[in-house]
């Protein structure tokens, strides 16, 4: 993220400093600002300008192509939360918090896992690593229209993907409706995102054990350590950062998924998640109510983001 | 230290010349009084393209003077389409004309001033007496008209498999819902797992409009789109327990398919029926399939639920002229014969010369011509598109939960905040 360096400001204290030495103080501060000053200008406009600009429309009754008739007051938040038809917004809260649980807990479990085993000195670590890194360069949508096909939800004969194999193989039983589950579906949904994102994790607890120096772990050695509690007590504390940018990384890629459920499902009720419903909104020219979703999705996202970035700023300032 | 200054000056004048193209974007295209005609149209292949291609003949041999420039959006059934003119609109540089569902799906770009009269060109056409008198009431808002329909579409049709209803010994359409319910019972004896295939949420709204005009009727049905029948009554009820039913014999993996899967299923005869809007027709026979039957909706009677494209003259269009010179050829008998001969609907004009059409057609203009017309909401013509949005969203909750109750309240809160908008 961006940290914007405010220019020093010559201190208040002295008495009047004498031109040329300003001049120098000036001379040492101005071109960095110069040359900041584009993407500073950028981001003020196209960042937080149109934060500005959402959030004022948010506020606002524009709920048709009519354009604005005036300032509402937070009625349109409380609208979503109360007055939403079939409580629309809650649920699709509902769905994204199973989506993001589920997202979070498999990908993590499952990078974890294989970072392990890859550490442990498997042959042809490279090979595995492309592997289950490689589905990270594939896009949200491209895997999604695959992935659609594979959690066909047709049942029996008209069994189609992962069901049709099921099905073939006599294991009927796990034949399953997938995304369409009206409870779990989200967590059906959760599936390829899983298959993408886990190997990135691997990837990021792989280095985080590279990271470790070789004589903490010769120390723990020395010291009589099992290999549990080597692990345990010596390797997984360091492991602390790297887990907790990664789950930062998932949470906020969790919370705006967008691309991913629209290519599995389409927009519609069962797998509605506010990014979702925010489009959906759009298409209705209903701008304030999709202004109000997308200001809520913001604070959501900034409640996971700004507390790792105080924490950031914290530990370089340390070291 | 010079060299630093010089640093400094280059990267104010990065910043300026950054700055400056961000704002300079917006010129480029011809000047005023050009002999262009932009088409907004979400007409981007198959039997639309077909059609819009028989008009752009047209238009060349009508309005030779002016030079056709094609805007087609394509994907989404035209929801890429919308939200690119609504932001054109909005920064008031409006296609030439654009195309939009005629009826209640107008009423945005109405109240908003975004689109001109058209009542003085009507006259002066001769369109009023051309088009059938519900249409045109159905165009009128506050006595005027805004748009000029391109062609007529019927949502309110049953497709059948021929010859998966033969087998399970049925030789005639049902006419009311009872008799229908018996059929879909003796297919399902019979062994078709599937005996009505449905797709997603807008084609589910289509099915569940279907039931609504078996119960109620047509008048009281167009009645729920002016707030002249209540939603919260007890005939809503007693339909959506019907429409209930009609859910258990579809297929039920419904929310993962689009029409043309339902309409595969029918194919492939693992369907027997599919209610869908008669652009099925034409799709049916550019794949190739002749064994289908066609009839209106179990108990709709002469009820033509229409649906319509139409294009109209936006406010600050650059070239009015040449945008009237479109909508006058769009509304020409031979403008609607180019077109609709080719995207498989019918015209909107009485006069049209049936025998011109292909035979699922001929039926459909005579049944336009002594029907009752109605109008649907998931295809514009009924509610505004953001009515449309709470309906289809309620629909797919319904169709996996099956909650009658709150079906009925989201429909009656729908109705209630968008009604008379």
């Amino acid at each position: 993220m961006t940290t914007t360096t405010a220019p020093p400001t010559p201190p208040r204290t002295r008495p009047r400093p004498s031109p040329g030495a300003r001049r120098a103080r000036i001379r040492r501060w101005l071109p960095g600002l110069l040359l900041l000053s584009p993407s500073l200008i950028v981001l003020a406009v196209f960042v937080y300008g149109l934060i500005g600009w959402t959030a004022k429309l948010s506020l606002s009754d524009e709920h048709d192509a009519l354009g604005n008739k005036g300032f509402v007051g937070l009625s349109n938040f409380v609208a979503l939360f109360t007055e939403d038809i079939n409580g629309r917004f809650t649920h699709s809260l509902k769905n994204l918090l199973i989506f993001t649980v589920v997202f979070m807990v498999g990908a993590l479990l499952m990078g974890v896992l294989w970072a392990f085993l890859l550490e442990r000195g498997v042959r042809g670590e490279g090979f595995f690593r492309a592997v289950y890194l490689f589905p990270m360069a594939v896009s949200f949508v491209a895997s999604g229209v695959v992935w659609r096909w594979l959690m066909n939800s047709g049942t029996g004969d008209q069994a189609g993907g992962l069901n049709r194999i099921f099905h073939d193989l006599h294991l009927g039983f796990l034949e399953n409706p997938w995304w369409t589950d009206p409870d779990w579906g989200m967590a059906a949904m959760a599936l390829p995102a899983i298959w993408q994102l886990a190997g990135y994790v691997m990837a990021l607890f792989l280095s985080g054990f590279r990271g470790i120096p070789a004589e903490l772990r010769e120390a723990a050695a020395m010291d009589g350590a099992s290999t549990y509690q080597l692990y345990r007590h010596v390797i997984f504390p360091q492991l602390t950062p790297t887990a907790l940018s990664a789950m930062i990384i998932l949470g906020h890629m969790s919370m705006k998924m967008f691309d991913l459920i629209m290519s599995v499902s389409g927009a519609q009720w069962i797998t509605e998640v506010p990014a979702v419903y925010v489009w959906q909104t759009l298409l209705t020219s209903d701008y304030a109510k999709a202004a109000a979703i997308s200001i809520i999705l913001l604070l959501l996202i900034a409640l996971v983001i700004v507390p790792y970035l105080i924490y950031n700023n914290r530990v370089e300032r340390r070291s | 230290m010079r060299s630093r200054t010089r640093t400094a000056v280059a990267a104010a004048g990065m910043a300026l010349a950054l700055l400056a193209s961000g704002c300079g974007a917006d010129d480029g295209d011809g000047g005023a009084g050009s002999k262009k005609v932009e088409v907004f149209t979400w007409w981007a292949d198959g039997g639309e393209k077909a059609g819009l291609d028989g008009l752009v003949a047209q238009f060349k041999t009508d309005c030779a003077q002016y030079e056709f420039v094609n805007g087609a959006v394509a994907g989404g059934a035209g929801s890429n389409a919308k939200q690119v003119l609504a932001s054109r609109l909005q920064q008031s540089d409006p296609p030439d004309t654009f195309q939009a569902h005629a009826g209640a799906e107008l009423s945005d770009y109405i109240k908003a001033g975004q689109i001109e009269d058209l009542s003085a060109q009507y006259k002066e056409w001769g369109l009023d007496s051309a088009f059938p008198k519900g249409l045109v009431d159905s165009l009128t808002v506050d006595g005027k008209i805004y748009s000029v329909p391109a062609n007529i579409h019927r949502a309110n049709v049953l497709w059948g498999n021929k010859s998966v209803l033969s087998k399970a010994g049925i030789t005639a359409p049902a006419t009311t819902l009872p008799e229908f319910f018996t059929q879909l019972d003796t297919l399902k004896a019979k062994g078709v797992a599937t005996p009505l295939a449905l797709g997603k949420d807008w084609t589910q709204q289509m099915l569940f409009e279907a039931v609504l005009i078996s119960k109620l009727g047509p008048e009281k049905f167009s009645g729920l789109w002016t707030g002249q029948t209540d939603w919260a009554g007890a005939d809503i009820t007693d339909a959506i327990n019907d429409y209930k039913k009609l859910l258990s014999y579809s297929n039920k993996d419904r929310d993962t398919f689009d029409w043309t899967d339902a309409e595969k299923l029918v194919m492939e005869g693992k369907a027997a029926y599919q209610l869908m809007g008669d652009w099925e027709a034409a799709d049916l026979d550019a794949k190739g399939f002749k064994d289908y039957n066609y009839s209106v909706f179990p108990g709709n009677g002469d009820a033509y639920q229409w649906l319509a494209d139409s294009f109209v003259l936006p406010k600050n269009a650059k070239n009015p002229e040449g945008t009237k010179c479109w909508l006058k050829t769009l509304g020409s008998a031979a403008g609607q014969k180019a077109f609709n001969t080719k995207k498989g609907s019918i015209p909107a004009r009485t006069d049209a010369n049936a025998t011109d059409y292909p035979a699922y057609q001929q039926a459909a203009i005579a049944d336009w011509a002594k029907g009752k017309p109605v109008p649907s909401c998931p295809h514009g013509s009924a509610c505004s598109q953001g009515w449309q949005g709470a309906v289809a969203s309620a629909q797919g909750k319904f169709s996996s939960d099956g909650d009658v109750a709150a079906l009925q309240s989201a429909l009656v809160a729908a109705a209630k905040q968008y009604a008379g908008k």
